[in-house]
């Protein structure tokens, strides 16, 4: 808009493009109290901004303590998984005007792990079953002195997997994961199943018994809660069934 | 964008993130739930297959269920008169039939395993003590032990002329 400068300022406080939005947090702090408890703040935020945005704005102008986990705040470190009203997202990719502003918006950690202040978890226990399908490649014989070549095809077998993130937001949208916490979650199958059909890997056989654990796929109840939650449009309980078919069919 | 005369005073709060330890000033906190972490204490992987059975013994008894119960359904309730047919004489004509004595045995015990099976995974899911998950499975075994071993000795030993 070409408005005068003199006019600028009035013109501004006319057309705002700012509303008045309160974010419900989830607040812990175990110096404090051994209870969470929710607490209101009221800022005036551009609807068009990101839930990040509004969290920066209180951390920054209202309450320093207020504690999250964010690195790239972009949607691809997968730092600021959360749970924001009701549902498991990132905070970074989800915009104030989507999720109703005029009424609170709640923001809490993400279930099923620890939480250790405020928004952060301890996500010890989601990258030990993480590690512990092997993502990486294995393979044997001596190394080619150039790429693993791969057709286009078996690529495309695995390029639904490739795309995760590792931000917990399906493992902790999980009810068997909330549990006990035993059960994989989606996010360990699904790197599992990133290597299990790739066709440079030699280790599916050993991650397909991993996961045939009684903690493994076979606790998956297909609620369809971590295709729902992931960022990354991850077909994330397809991949579990891919992972139980191949356990069956190399069987019989 | 200075903020270098608050720095210097903030250093000494500041604890040194790199080289030591961070987990040495853990949070005292006065209660925090221990992590839901797989150690050594925790049971040992079956590796067994009984998941993995269990699992498709449910979607092929599920398939074999659906054709048994609704045959069932249909010849008990809706064929010939309905319920009101349904009398000692009725059961006693069909069970003087093998293949409906294998059909009612074979739908009793499937669908007890198929839905005893269902409630241990509910159970299993649901039941967060060990204990109390324990003493439901154990309800559970019993009950479908007791229902499918009722159920096929009155099927084996049913006696027409009982009266």
């Amino acid at each position: 808009m070409a408005t005068p400068v003199l006019d600028k300022v009035e013109a501004e406080s006319a057309a705002s493009p700012y509303i008045t939005v309160t974010f419900r947090i989830r607040r812990f702090n175990p110096e404090v109290s051994d209870e969470a408890q929710w607490q209101d703040f009221r800022i005036d935020i551009d609807p068009k901004e990101r839930v990040l945005d509004g969290l920066h704005k209180i951390k920054w102008e209202l309450d320093g303590s207020l504690t999250f986990r964010r690195s790239c705040a972009h949607g691809i470190c997968g730092s600021d998984a959360m749970r924001i009203n009701g549902r498991n997202r990132l905070a970074c990719k989800t915009l104030i005007k989507d999720i109703n502003p005029s009424k609170p918006i709640t923001v809490e950690p993400i279930k099923g792990l620890t939480v250790q202040k405020d928004l952060i978890v301890d996500m010890e226990p989601f990258f030990q079953a993480y590690r512990d399908v092997m993502p990486f490649l294995v393979t044997s014989g001596n190394e080619p002195t150039r790429e693993r070549l791969q057709s286009a095809e078996d690529r495309e077998r695995f390029d639904d997997t490739t795309k995760c993130i590792l931000c917990a937001a399906c493992t902790s949208s999980c009810p068997v994961f909330w549990n006990d916490g035993q059960y994989f979650g989606p996010a360990a199958i699904v790197n599992a199943h990133r290597f299990i059909f790739d066709s440079r890997d030699e280790a599916a056989e050993q991650r397909l018994e991993i996961l045939n654990d009684k903690d493994g796929v076979w606790r998956c109840r297909t609620t369809f809660n971590c295709t729902d939650a992931c960022p990354r449009g991850i077909e994330v309980t397809k991949a579990i069934q891919e992972v139980k078919r191949a356990l069956i069919t190399r069987r019989f | 964008m200075s903020t270098n005369n608050t720095v210097a005073e903030e250093t000494t709060a500041i604890g040194p993130v790199e080289g030591e330890s961070l987990y040495d000033a853990d949070f005292p906190a006065p209660l925090i739930e221990a992590p839901r972490k797989r150690t050594a204490k925790t049971p040992k992987s079956t590796r067994g297959n009984f998941e993995m059975a269990a699992w498709l013994f449910m979607r092929l008894s599920g398939v074999v269920l659906v054709v048994l119960v609704i045959g069932h359904l249909i010849i008990q309730l809706v064929l010939d008169g309905g319920v009101s047919k349904i009398g000692f004489a009725f059961v006693a004509g069909r069970w003087a039939s093998p293949f409906w004595q294998v059909w009612d045995l074979l739908m009793l015990w499937l669908a007890m395993l198929h839905g005893g099976n269902g409630l241990r995974t509910v159970i299993n899911d649901y039941a967060e003590r060990a204990t109390t998950r324990l003493w439901l499975k154990g309800l559970l075994y019993t009950a479908t032990v007791f229902t499918i071993l009722l159920g096929s000795l009155v099927i084996f030993t049913f006696d027409p002329n009982i009266r």
